[in-house]
C-alpha cells in the first residue's frame, strides 16, 4: 500500500446503476488486486445475475442451483417467501457455490456498489477459501458437484416415476432425518462425484450377489454358545461400530430395494458435501469479509470507486460485522462474520504491529510484516475450531470481552468459569473453540450392534457428554424413520461414557 | 470469467416442491383455508392469502440435545462479571445464551405462508363436486370429435392416403412382375439399334415379340389398382361439452331488500367461481323479474330498483326463451340459481310449477332455489312464519321427485355452509331442508 494513485477520473462506475460491462470492469479490478496484493488463488468465476424470486428459489433448496424435489424445500420456500413479503427479512445479496467454475449469484436489485462488494466477497473471498481450505479440498469435489446434482435430480425423478412419489418421499423423509449422521468424519480419500453414478451401479450389483451376514439362515449348532470372537468377526463384517448411520443403512439394511439404497447414498453425498461448510463457517465468512474489505478500501484509495460508494460499502460492511452483546435484545449467538473478520484483522495487526504480549503468544509470526502468508496458511490448513485455538489472541478476547459461562442444570445458578484475564485466556479460548466443533455440539450417536442371533434388532448408542440427553420426542420420531429403513426393531441406548451405565433407552418398532 | 443473465430463466423452479408441500400438509392447510374463508367476506373469497398451519404436522425431526446437563457458553460483551461469579438463572431456563434455543423449533408453533388464488380455491372447493346427474349429462349431450383410427378401403377422395396406396401398389407390382418402364425402354432402344441390320433380323424379331409381351403385361397389370387404394379412417369420439351457462334469476320487487340481494349475489358469486373451475367457458345470464321479466346486465340486475307485483313464471318463461334462442341444451351445460324472498302471486304457482317441470328442469344440469330472508326473521316468538308460497310450490315438486335443490339463507355466514351442502361430494342434496 505504498503507492497512492493520483485521483484522476478512473472510476469503475458512477451512481447506483450498473450493466454487464460494469460488472466486468469491477471483476477485472478486483481480480487484479486479489492476485497482485493478496496473492489469492481462485477457481474461474461465473457470475450469474438473478431476480429476487430466483434468489428465494435458491434459498429453498439449500442454496444449490439444482436439486431433487422434496416437500421440505417447498416448505422452506413458503416460509422464506412469507417472511420476505412481509418485510421481516431481507434477502442475501449473494449466494456462492463451491464448484469449479465457482458460481456466484448476484441479485439484480443490488446497487453497483453492492455488486462490487459481492464480487469481492464471494467471487474472490469465498472462492479462494473453497479452493484452498484443506477440508474442502479433501472432502468435496468442486468439479463434479454440479453434474452430480444433475444426476441426483434425474435419479430421484425416475424413481418417482417408477415407484411413485409417495414411496420416494418416505425414503427421503427418513434419510433427511438422519442427514447429520450421513457423513464420514475420518476418511482420507477425496470424493469423486463424477464417476459416482457408474461406480455405484457396479458396486450395487456386486453387493447383491455377495454374502450378507444378515441373511445367513444356516442353522447354528444350538449346543455351542456363540463365542465372542465369532461375534467380533460378524461385527467387523458389518463394519461396526459405525458413526455414519446412512452409510450403514445403505450397505447393510436388509430389506431396502436398490433404488432406496441409491437415494440414501445421494442424501449422504450431499450431506458430505456440506459438511466442511459447517465446520468452517466462521473462517469462511471471515476470509471473505476480510478480502472484500481490503479490496474495496484499495479501490477507493486508487480512486476507482467514489467517496459516496465507499460510504455505502462501510455502511453495509459494518452492519454485517456487528456483534451485539450477550445481554442485547438482538443477540443470537456469535456472529460468524464479526468474529471471523475480527480475527483476520487481529492477525494483520499482530503481523504489522505486535505488542510484547503478542510476541509471547504468537512467536512464529508476530511482527513478520506481511499478514497475507500467515492468513493464507490459516485459511488453508485450519477449521473454525482449530483456528480459534491457534489464533485467537488475548487482545481480541479483551476487545470482545469474552467470558465463559457454565450452565449446570443441577445447580441453581449459572457460574462464570473464566473471563478475559490472565487466568482465563486459555480456558475461554478452549471453550469457544468447542462451540465450533461439531463433535462437541452434535450428540455422538453410533450404530454399535445388530442382534444377529435374534430378531435383527439394531442397537445404537448415544455417548452422553456433560449429562446432556437427547430431546426425547424428536429422538423417537427420528428413530421411527430409522426403523422404517432398517425394517426391524431399533434400540437407542444413551450411555455414560465414563461408567458405561445406560442412562435411558428408546425402543422403536418399524411401522407395519 | 463469465457473466450470465439468469433473470429470464423460467421462474417457479420451486413450484413442484411447493405442490408436494401442499399435498403433504393438505389436511392442515384445508382446515386453515376453511377458517380463513369463514372470516373473510365472499367477494374476496376467491383471492389467495396468508394461512397459518400448526408446525407439528410438517416438522422435520433430527437428533437434538434436550435441556439439562452441563452447557458451556462463551459470550461477548462482559460488563461486570469476574471469574467465579454466580448469576441467577434467567427465567425461561434456557441459560445465558440463546445460541441453542433456536434449534429446537419450540419458538415457533405456527407456520405461516401465502397461498395463491388458484391454490386457495382448489383447496377450498376440493371436496365439492358437480352433482352426479350433471356429470351423466355431460357425456350424453356430447358433441362428437373425430379421431384417426387406421385405414379403410372406402372413403371420400379427400381422405385418400397416398403413401399407403402407393405402398400397396408397389408391392403388388413387384409381386406380379409388372415390367418396369426402364426395361421397356431398354428393349426399344436395342430394337432401334439393331433394326435395318440384316445379320440381326432374327434377334430383332425375338426382341419385338418380347416387347409385345411386356407391353401386354403392362396393360394387364395396372399401375394403380382399385384394390391398392386406402383411405384414412376416422372414428367419432364423444366429446364432453366444455361450456356452461349460468342463469341467475332474481325477484327484484319491492319486498326484496338490498340485504337480500346481497345474500343472493354472494351465492351467485360462489356458483360462478365453482363453475369456472370446471368448465373452460362460462357465461352468465341475468334475469330479473317483478310481474314481468327481462334479461339485464349485471349492474342493473343487482342495483336498479323496480316496482311491481311478483310473477315467478315470467322469469322462467324468459329463461326458456333465452335457452331456446341461444343455449341449446345439447351444447351447453345449463345451471340455474333462483333467489327470491318466497313471494309469488297466488294464481301463479300452478303455472310456475308446470313451466319448471316441463321445460326448465329437463334442460338444466342443476337448479337451485335459494330463499333469502331477513336476519332474525325466523323464530320471532309469537309470529311463526310458515313456508312461503314459492317454498310450498317447490317443496311439492321435490316431493314428487323433481331434481331441484332448495335452501333457506338468512345470514351471510350461512352462505358457505349452504353452498357446500348443495355441492357436497357424497349424497347430493336434492331434497329440501331448511
Amino acid at each position: 500500500m505504498n503507492v497512492i494513485m493520483k485521483p484522476e477520473s478512473r472510476l469503475l462506475y458512477e451512481g447506483a446503476d450498473w450493466d454487464f460491462d460494469t460488472l466486468m470492469r469491477v471483476h477485472d479490478a478486483c481480480e487484479e488486486l486479489a492476485g497482485a496484493e493478496l496473492g489469492l488463488d481462485w477457481y474461474p468465476n461465473r457470475i450469474e445475475v438473478i431476480s429476487a424470486e430466483q434468489m428465494l428459489d435458491a434459498y429453498a433448496s439449500t442454496g444449490l442451483p439444482l436439486f431433487y424435489r422434496h416437500w421440505s424445500f417447498g416448505k422452506h420456500f413458503a416460509q422464506q417467501e412469507a417472511l420476505y413479503r412481509k418485510g421481516y427479512r431481507g434477502l442475501a445479496y449473494e449466494i456462492v457455490i463451491n464448484s469449479d467454475p465457482c458460481v456466484s449469484y448476484v441479485m439484480e436489485e443490488n446497487t453497483a456498489t453492492m455488486q462490487a462488494l459481492v464480487i469481492a466477497h464471494a467471487a474472490f473471498g469465498h472462492n479462494h477459501f473453497f479452493k484452498n481450505n484443506r477440508l474442502f479440498r479433501e472432502w468435496t469435489d468442486a468439479k463434479g458437484i454440479l453434474d452430480y446434482l444433475e444426476f441426483a435430480k434425474g435419479y430421484v425423478q425416475s424413481c418417482e416415476e417408477q415407484h411413485g412419489e409417495l414411496a420416494v418421499e418416505r425414503v427421503l423423509d427418513s434419510a433427511h432425518a438422519l442427514m447429520n449422521y450421513g457423513v464420514h468424519r475420518h476418511r482420507r480419500r477425496a470424493p469423486d462425484l463424477q464417476s459416482e453414478q457408474k461406480r455405484e451401479r457396479e458396486r450395487r450389483e456386486h453387493d447383491e450377489r455377495m454374502f450378507n451376514v444378515l441373511w445367513s439362515t444356516l442353522p447354528e449348532k444350538a449346543s455351542q454358545p456363540t463365542t465372542s470372537t465369532e461375534e467380533e468377526r460378524r461385527r467387523a463384517l458389518l463394519q461396526l461400530p459405525q458413526e455414519n448411520i446412512l452409510y450403514f443403512l445403505e450397505k447393510s439394511a436388509p430389506r431396502l430395494a436398490p433404488w432406496q439404497r441409491e437415494i440414501l447414498r445421494i442424501v449422504r453425498n450431499v450431506a458430505q458435501y456440506f459438511h466442511p461448510q459447517r465446520q468452517t463457517k466462521m473462517m469462511n465468512e471471515g476470509c471473505a469479509t476480510y478480502v472484500h474489505h481490503r479490496i474495496l478500501n484499495r479501490l477507493h484509495q486508487q480512486g476507482r470507486i467514489s467517496d459516496g460508494a465507499m460510504l455505502e460499502v462501510l455502511h453495509s460492511h459494518s452492519s454485517v460485522v456487528m456483534q451485539p452483546d450477550f445481554d442485547d435484545q438482538r443477540y443470537s449467538g456469535m456472529n460468524p462474520y464479526a468474529l471471523g473478520f475480527a480475527m483476520m484483522e487481529d492477525i494483520e495487526r499482530i503481523c504489522r504491529a505486535p505488542t510484547e504480549e503478542d510476541k509471547q503468544w504468537f512467536p512464529d509470526f508476530a511482527g513478520c510484516g506481511d499478514p497475507m502468508p500467515v492468513l493464507r496458511h490459516g485459511w488453508a490448513e485450519f477449521r473454525d475450531e482449530s483456528f480459534v485455538l491457534q489464533f485467537l489472541s488475548p487482545a481480541l478476547m479483551r476487545k470482545l470481552r469474552l467470558f465463559h459461562l457454565v450452565d449446570d442444570s443441577g445447580q441453581p445458578v449459572l457460574r462464570v468459569d473464566a473471563m478475559h484475564d490472565e487466568r482465563g485466556y486459555r480456558r475461554v479460548r478452549r471453550a469457544l473453540a468447542r462451540q465450533y466443533d461439531p463433535a462437541w455440539q452434535d450428540p455422538d450417536i453410533q450404530v454399535v450392534d445388530v442382534d444377529l442371533g435374534g430378531d435383527r434388532k439394531l442397537v445404537l448408542e448415544h455417548r452422553v457428554a456433560s449429562g446432556r440427553l437427547l430431546e426425547e420426542q424428536e429422538a423417537r420420531q427420528v428413530l421411527r424413520h430409522l426403523a422404517s429403513l432398517w425394517s426391524y426393531d431399533v434400540l437407542l441406548r444413551e450411555v455414560d461414557p465414563a461408567s458405561g451405565a445406560s442412562l435411558r433407552e428408546h425402543a422403536v418398532s418399524p411401522p407395519r | 470469467m463469465q457473466i450470465l443473465d439468469r433473470r429470464l430463466n423460467p421462474s417457479g423452479k420451486s413450484l413442484p416442491n411447493r405442490q408436494r408441500f401442499l399435498r403433504r400438509a393438505k389436511s392442515l392447510v384445508q382446515e386453515a383455508v376453511r377458517d380463513a374463508s369463514a372470516k373473510r367476506d365472499i367477494r374476496s373469497a376467491d383471492e389467495g392469502g396468508e394461512v397459518s398451519i400448526p408446525l407439528h404436522g410438517i416438522r422435520e425431526p433430527s437428533f437434538h440435545l434436550g435441556s439439562g446437563g452441563i452447557r458451556d457458553h462463551v459470550l461477548p460483551g462482559n460488563k461486570e462479571y469476574r471469574e467465579g461469579d454466580e448469576i441467577p438463572r434467567p427465567p425461561g431456563g434456557g441459560g445465558g445464551g440463546g445460541s441453542e434455543g433456536a434449534t429446537d423449533g419450540g419458538g415457533e408453533d405456527a407456520f405461516r405462508f401465502v397461498l395463491s388464488r388458484e391454490e386457495f380455491l382448489s383447496l377450498f372447493l376440493d371436496d365439492l363436486e358437480l352433482p352426479d346427474m350433471a356429470k351423466r349429462r355431460l357425456v350424453e349431450g356430447a358433441d362428437p370429435a373425430w379421431h384417426r383410427a387406421g385405414y379403410s378401403v372406402s372413403g371420400s377422395p379427400a381422405n385418400l392416403s397416398l403413401p399407403r396406396t402407393m405402398r400397396n401398389s408397389l408391392s403388388r407390382r413387384i409381386a406380379l412382375k409388372r415390367p418396369k418402364p426402364e426395361e421397356v425402354q431398354a428393349l426399344e432402344a436395342e430394337i432401334a439399334a439393331l433394326e435395318g441390320k440384316p445379320e440381326h433380323a432374327e434377334r430383332v424379331l425375338a426382341l419385338r415379340a418380347e416387347l409385345e409381351r411386356q407391353l401386354l403385361r403392362t396393360r394387364r397389370i395396372p399401375y394403380i389398382d382399385p384394390i391398392d387404394v386406402r383411405y384414412r379412417r376416422f372414428e367419432p369420439v364423444p366429446r364432453p361439452v366444455a361450456q356452461a351457462v349460468m342463469f341467475c334469476l332474481m325477484d327484484v320487487s319491492g319486498s326484496m331488500t338490498e340485504d337480500m340481494k346481497d345474500l343472493a349475489k354472494r351465492f351467485y358469486t360462489l356458483l360462478y367461481i365453482f363453475l369456472q373451475r370446471r368448465y373452460k367457458h362460462v357465461e352468465i345470464v341475468f334475469i330479473r323479474h317483478t310481474h314481468e321479466a327481462s334479461e339485464v346486465d349485471e349492474e342493473t340486475f343487482f342495483h336498479s330498483r323496480e316496482t311491481g307485483g311478483t310473477l315467478v313464471s315470467t322469469a322462467l318463461e324468459e329463461m326458456r326463451k333465452v335457452v331456446a334462442d341461444r343455449y341449446p341444451p345439447n351444447e351447453w351445460n345449463i345451471y340455474a340459481a333462483q333467489a327470491s324472498d318466497g313471494d309469488n302471486a297466488a294464481g301463479d304457482s300452478q303455472k310456475t310449477a308446470r313451466l319448471l317441470v316441463d321445460t326448465i328442469l329437463p334442460a338444466c344440469q342443476y337448479y337451485a332455489y335459494i330463499e333469502v330472508g331477513r336476519e332474525g326473521e325466523h323464530g320471532i316468538p309469537g309470529f311463526p312464519r310458515g313456508p312461503t308460497d314459492l317454498w310450498r310450490t317447490y317443496e311439492a315438486l321435490v316431493n314428487a321427485g323433481a331434481p331441484l335443490a332448495m335452501k333457506k339463507v338468512r345470514h351471510r355466514r350461512e352462505i358457505f355452509p349452504v353452498f357446500r351442502e348443495l355441492f357436497a361430494k357424497r349424497g347430493v342434496t336434492e331434497g329440501a331442508s331448511a
